[in-house]
């Protein structure tokens, strides 16, 4: 599955709109915490988080994310966004809590192994 | 194809806006060079790690890097709290990261076996009230076997 097709899906609302949305997505990994993500995530992963902070980017830049979706209205802090558009790592977000926003990304067929 | 380079970035500690740039630049160092893409890897992770708990743990610090034909060698060494007991610091889950630094997604207490997991050989000095010197090794001709990923 694609990105954008992820995007749509879901109806996340995408705050970086110059990045790529065409990656594939190979399985996500939800964490607010980065070490945790620098651990158990990989490459090609979405990263489900509450986390707004500027170092998500590094982090997911490390990693070869392939999305950072934020979770519950959360606001990216414009800071962040810059650095995820400089990145290319997109960042989208969604009005659902994290247990609902995966639910749906499980149901869709994305696994975290 | 790999040459040698060395060199060093300096850290400010509480600085979190430039947080993550010096292991950034590693990497960008390690890409041109021609390192191959798990090591560079493995070595961005390391530093990064590294370098975060420069910043978040100490008052300044300096990451120095040094590129041969058989390994990637980098040293952080800062001034610092230092750690009091490294056995300790080393288990996972283990932090005491203040509850500021914990809202930023740190203090997991992952970092340092983080850093072990991804590197072929780790060396932590440390002196209480002084600082800490970190210093990791990633051998490039898999000299090292039983390293994991
Ligand atoms: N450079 C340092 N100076 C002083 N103390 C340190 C330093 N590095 C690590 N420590 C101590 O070791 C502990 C464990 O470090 P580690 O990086 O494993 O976890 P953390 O930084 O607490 O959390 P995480 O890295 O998962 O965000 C820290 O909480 C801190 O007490
Ligand atoms: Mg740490």
């Amino acid at each position: 599955m694609k990105l954008s097709d992820l995007i749509e899906n879901l109806s996340l609302e995408v705050k970086t709109p110059e990045t790529d949305l065409t990656r594939e997505v190979t399985g996500g990994y939800v964490s607010d915490m980065l070490s945790d993500v620098i651990a158990n995530a990989k490459a090609g992963y979405v990263w489900v988080t509450f986390q707004s902070h500027l170092n998500i980017v590094a982090v997911a830049s490390l990693k070869g994310i392939c999305g950072i979706i934020m979770v519950n209205n959360r606001v990216p802090a414009r800071e962040t966004i810059l650095k995820a558009a400089a990145e290319n790592i997109p960042i989208m977000t969604s009005s659902l809590a994290a247990f609902e926003l995966v639910g749906k990304l499980y149901a869709l067929g994305l696994r975290c192994r | 194809m790999t040459k040698s380079s060395d060199g060093v970035f300096f850290l400010t500690g509480k600085d979190f806006t430039n947080a993550g740039s010096a292991s950034s630049n590693l990497k960008g160092i390690l890409d041109d060079m021609g390192i191959p893409a798990d090591i560079v890897r493995r070595a961005a992770i390391a530093a990064f790690e590294a370098e975060m708990n420069a910043i978040i743990y100490a008052v300044a610090g300096m990451m120095r890097y040094s590129i041969t034909p058989e390994a990637v060698t980098v040293t952080l060494q800062d001034m610092g709290p230092g750690i009091p007991d490294i056995d300790l610091a080393m288990k996972e889950g283990y932090s005491t990261a203040p509850d500021y630094i914990r809202e930023m997604g740190f203090g997991s207490g992952m970092g340092l076996p983080n850093i072990k997991k991804n590197t072929d050989k780790l060396t932590i000095n440390s002196v209480v009230g002084e600082g800490t010197t970190l210093e990791f090794v990633i051998y490039l001709q898999g000299l090292s076997p039983e390293t994991s990923g």
